[in-house]
């Protein structure tokens, strides 16, 4: 086990040198600086754009520029929010656990949503049941995130207001409350941001967890449980789905750019205040150092998810080590 | 005997041949889903093609912006009118065309670059082979909304084309893995070697030999690579960077009535609706023609 770990961790390793490879090209093909924001302004002379530059070693020899950019990058330090006026790290380190919650919580959601779904559609394979939910999986497979979003959005609050519009508390109430209070102010919030993005994700788990379980049903191991007189409800519960969540595990790493991507468009929705937000605000006030700093914060963590993924699934399947 | 030869070799061929594409159709109009699929694609293709025709309106016309914006559905604009009074149904049609178009377009880039990079990793194998896969890990491991966003913000105010562009180079690395897998597997096949033994050249052994056996897994991942496109183009129009306004996309009308979505309610909800019955049924044909590969 522990040879496969060090042997992924080096993989993931290189896979975000890589990436930071691929963001420094993503800097130095832009046009003009990438803090154009600043730089095109008439109001910041020219003086004061040398000094900038030499600031952020934009003077130096390209090979030379990339070597600090990696320097820092290994120091933690991913440029200059202009829009914050803070480090971009420290911006994107106050937004991550909110990201971080929400992701969480769709992960196990729509897994456990997406799980039972596929089982009640096996379990009833061939019916009107299976068909009509093999209906809803795929739209909801389909459905672009934002527009499921702004969708939830009209119906939950506007509509039929039983949710609070946005944000993460109640921005006027919350810092009046009790505890208990406070936590209710909290889950409330979290309640529908959380529950679209669960329901966006467990549309692919359904179809994909669906299509695992009919791939084992005419294993031999079933045949006999079944000759063994079990009834068709513990075949599908102790036998079939035992070893269809196999390949369900490296799905978890593989869903995890589209719940990240999901929940960028998310927080925007519903004024999130996570990473999501904070990197899509960026867009409009063209802080560069900001948005790079996200797809790099957000690579790491796709790669991680399936670092931790695939570590999983060796863990439950030993074949995998060998490998 | 010439003549018992002859009625053998007849009774041989049990249909007169049939090409490949017609055979892969059949096969996947087999299913009532995958031709009611077919059908509203090729309405909203064919409402796309006709924009022009059909539109009651002219899409970037603004004939009143005080007395006929932001107009509820109604007989006169049945999904409508925008806050510059423009009459959103026309909008959406002409939409269906851009998004369309982009899709399609830029699915093209996607699969020459990934046919092309998966194809000689794999035949090239080896230690090109080793690093041409780590490059593709790294991009697998960006989001290719995020990467598009790094790409975009750094270039406001992109012409279509270049929009285009990007989206294509940024939608091949699933695909060229693919390629990649399938090369590898069927590069020591007997076929091959025969080519081999008769002398073909490297670039004649991939491109006439190899390629051909990859066409069942490209179509796969072109049509559902169009729908993914579609949904990213709207997406990233939504966050205002995509297709430069005016022009009307699927994804900057929804922008257009984003800062009052709920007195605007009808300017998401229609676009929408037409974006996901387009990547709907692209998924339907998608997993229809996957199926049909499967079977063979």
């Amino acid at each position: 086990m522990l040879p496969y770990f060090a042997r992924r961790l080096a993989q993931a390793a290189v896979i975000v040198a890589f990436v930071a490879a691929i963001s420094f090209a993503l800097i130095h093909l832009a046009p003009g600086d990438p803090f154009s924001a600043v730089m095109d302004n008439p109001n910041v002379s020219e003086s004061v754009r040398q000094t900038l530059r030499a600031q952020y070693g934009l003077d130096k020899p390209l090979p030379e520029q990339f070597a600090r950019y990696v320097g820092s990058l290994a120091r933690g330090d991913l440029g200059w929010s202009f829009s914050h006026d803070r480090p971009v790290l420290d911006v994107l380190a106050t937004a991550l656990p909110n990201t971080l919650l929400l992701m969480g919580v769709a992960l196990v959601g729509s897994f456990s949503l997406g799980i039972l779904v596929a089982l009640i559609q096996v379990a009833r394979r061939g019916s009107a049941t299976d068909h009509a939910l093999s209906g809803v999986t795929l739209l909801l497979f389909s459905m672009p995130e934002f527009w499921f979003a702004i969708l939830a959005l009209l119906a939950f609050t506007y509509w039929l207001p039983i949710f609070p519009v946005g944000g993460a508390v109640d921005a006027v109430m919350h810092d009046y409350m009790g505890l208990g209070a406070r936590i209710g102010d909290r889950l409330r919030h979290l309640t529908l941001p959380a529950l679209t993005l669960t329901v966006l994700a467990a549309g692919g788990v359904a179809r994909y967890q669906r299509a695992a379980l009919l791939e084992v049903l005419p294993a031999d191991y079933i045949r006999t449980a079944r000759l063994k007189g079990l009834t068709e409800r513990e075949i599908l519960r102790r036998h079939a789905l035992r070893n269809a969540l196999l390949p369900t595990i490296s799905l978890i790493g593989l869903s995890f750019p589209a719940l990240l991507t999901g929940a960028f468009f998310i927080e925007k929705i519903f004024a999130w205040p996570g990473m999501g937000l904070a990197v899509v605000s960026a867009i409009s006030s063209r802080d560069y150092p900001l948005v790079v700093g996200g797809v790099i914060i957000g690579s790491i963590m796709v790669t991680l998810g399936s670092l931790i993924a695939d570590v999983l699934y060796a863990w439950a399947d030993p074949r995998i080590r060998a490998h | 005997m010439p003549g018992q030869i002859q009625e053998s070799a007849l009774t041989r061929i049990p249909r007169p041949r049939e090409s490949a594409f017609a055979l892969g159709l059949r096969r996947i109009l087999r299913a009532p889903s995958s031709r009611v699929a077919l059908a509203i694609l090729a309405t909203i293709v064919l409402i796309g093609l006709l924009a022009p025709f059909i539109s009651p309106y002219d899409p970037a016309a603004q004939p009143d912006v005080v007395a006929l914006k932001s107009l509820a559905p109604s007989l006169a604009h049945p999904f409508g009118t925008d806050p510059y009074s423009r009459d959103v149904l026309s909008r959406v049609i002409y939409g269906a065309r851009l998004s369309l178009a982009i899709g399609l377009l830029s699915t093209l880039v996607s699969l020459t670059l990934g046919v092309a990079y998966g194809a000689i990793a794999g035949y090239a194998g080896g230690v090109a082979d080793a690093f041409m896969m780590r490059v593709l890990d790294a991009f697998l491991a960006i989001p290719r909304l995020l990467l598009l966003l790094g790409i975009l913000v750094a270039w406001p105010q992109l012409s279509i084309g270049a929009l285009i562009l990007f989206l294509g180079l940024t939608g091949w690395f699933g695909l060229s893995r693919i390629v990649r897998g399938q090369v590898l597997a069927l590069k020591h096949a007997e076929f091959v070697t025969a080519a081999q033994a008769l002398g073909a050249s490297r670039r004649r052994i991939l491109v006439r030999h190899l390629l051909p056996n990859l066409i069942s897994p490209i179509v796969v991942a072109a049509t559902v690579g169009v729908a993914h496109v579609i949904v990213l183009e709207a997406g990233l129009s939504y966050l205002g960077i995509g297709v430069p306004q005016p022009l009307a996309s699927w994804g900057n009308i929804i922008q257009d009535g984003a800062d009052q979505v709920a007195a605007l309610w009808w300017m998401s909800l229609f676009p929408g609706l037409f974006m996901v019955l387009t990547v709907m049924t692209l998924n339907i044909l998608g997993e229809a023609l996957r199926d049909a590969h499967d079977r063979r």
